[in-house]
């Protein structure tokens, strides 16, 4: 079994108006330098050693992301 | 617009028409879709997530709702539910489908339209009768309005800001494929105001505002949706 991990970002050019109201709070709360926040997904997966990386990708760019208004990442881990 | 059908007073000409609305775990307006099929004269054809047949309709509604409690994406997970592959697939040979709200997003999801809807620009669930101007009046769902007529239809939804990238957006705009625009006040912050499109053929359409929840003035702001299943009940009974 391996550990992987799949990150998903809205992409840079999508409005991302979570992640505006997280930058936007933070000063509120007195933490202060913080100009930019984007807000994501992150997923951990338990898979088989036998599942390959063209798999992998295919899980996260039809299931995990939307490549309309999403990037994704997929890296194994040592678990 | 013409003098809406109502229930009592079925055209004979449409009752041989049937139209299919989907419902998935989550849905919510699947009852108020079909009766809004039903109001225009025609059959009402109710489809299970689980289906692996379209059970012969003429065309087919994805209403509005939470289906499968919008998890991961608004309508990721109905995308791959049996019933949207035999969608897709009918689609491509021409069936008509409308997609509403949720139904929209599915829509995107699955690839039947460009784009995708993403949270609220304002991140608040909006939740009013909002005014939309008619820009398309030739697909399949919009023959009924004149062009530029302005319709007063309930939107309710927290993601339904239409993204795509600028290229998809030009081709839209430049085949006329925009159905719908936002006017007096973009509830969400859509892309170029835009509340509605269609896909090249004019048969698969969504809408983030709800028609099927203006078909009588005694239940909703306007009948100004019953326009949208009048239209596509021409087309079938023409067909």
């Amino acid at each position: 079994m391996a550990r992987v991990v799949v990150d998903v970002m809205p992409k840079q050019e999508i409005l991302d108006p979570q992640g505006q109201a997280v930058a936007g709070a933070l000063p509120r709360l007195g933490f202060e330098g913080v100009s930019e926040v984007r807000q994501g997904k992150h997923f951990e997966l338990e898979v088989a050693d036998s599942v390959d990386d063209e798999t992998l990708a295919k899980i996260a760019e039809t299931m995990l992301a939307n490549p309309v208004i999403e990037d994704w990442t997929v890296r194994r881990v040592d678990s | 617009m013409s003098a809406p059908a109502t229930e009592n007073s079925r055209t004979p000409a449409a009752d041989g028409a049937r139209i299919g609305v989907i419902t998935f775990p989550g849905s919510l307006d699947d009852v108020d879709a079909q009766r809004a099929v039903r109001r225009v004269g025609a059959e009402a054809v109710a489809l299970w997530h689980g289906d692996h047949d379209l059970h012969g309709v003429d065309a087919v509604i994805v209403p509005g709702g939470f289906s499968y409690g919008d998890y991961l994406r608004c309508g990721a997970i109905a995308k791959f539910s049996p019933v949207m592959t035999e969608l897709v697939e009918a689609a491509g040979k021409g069936l008509p489908v409308l997609g509403i709200c949720n139904g929209f997003q599915v829509l995107c999801e699955a690839g039947l339209l460009p784009g995708a809807l993403t949270r609220n620009a304002g991140l608040h669930f909006v939740c009013r009768d909002q005014w939309l101007q008619v820009e398309n009046t030739t697909s399949l769902w919009t023959t009924r309005y004149e062009p530029g007529a302005e319709l007063l239809i309930p939107v309710k939804h927290g993601e339904g800001s239409y993204m795509a990238d600028r290229a998809t957006l030009d081709e839209l705009e430049g085949e006329g494929r925009v159905l719908l625009r936002y006017v007096d006040g973009n509830p969400n912050g859509s892309a170029r105001d835009i509340a509605g499109i269609t896909d090249a053929r004019g048969r698969v359409a969504g809408l983030m505002p709800h028609p099927e929840h203006a078909i009588d003035p005694l239940t909703g702001p306007t009948d100004d949706g019953l326009g949208m299943f009048l239209s596509a009940l021409d087309a079938l009974v023409a067909a």
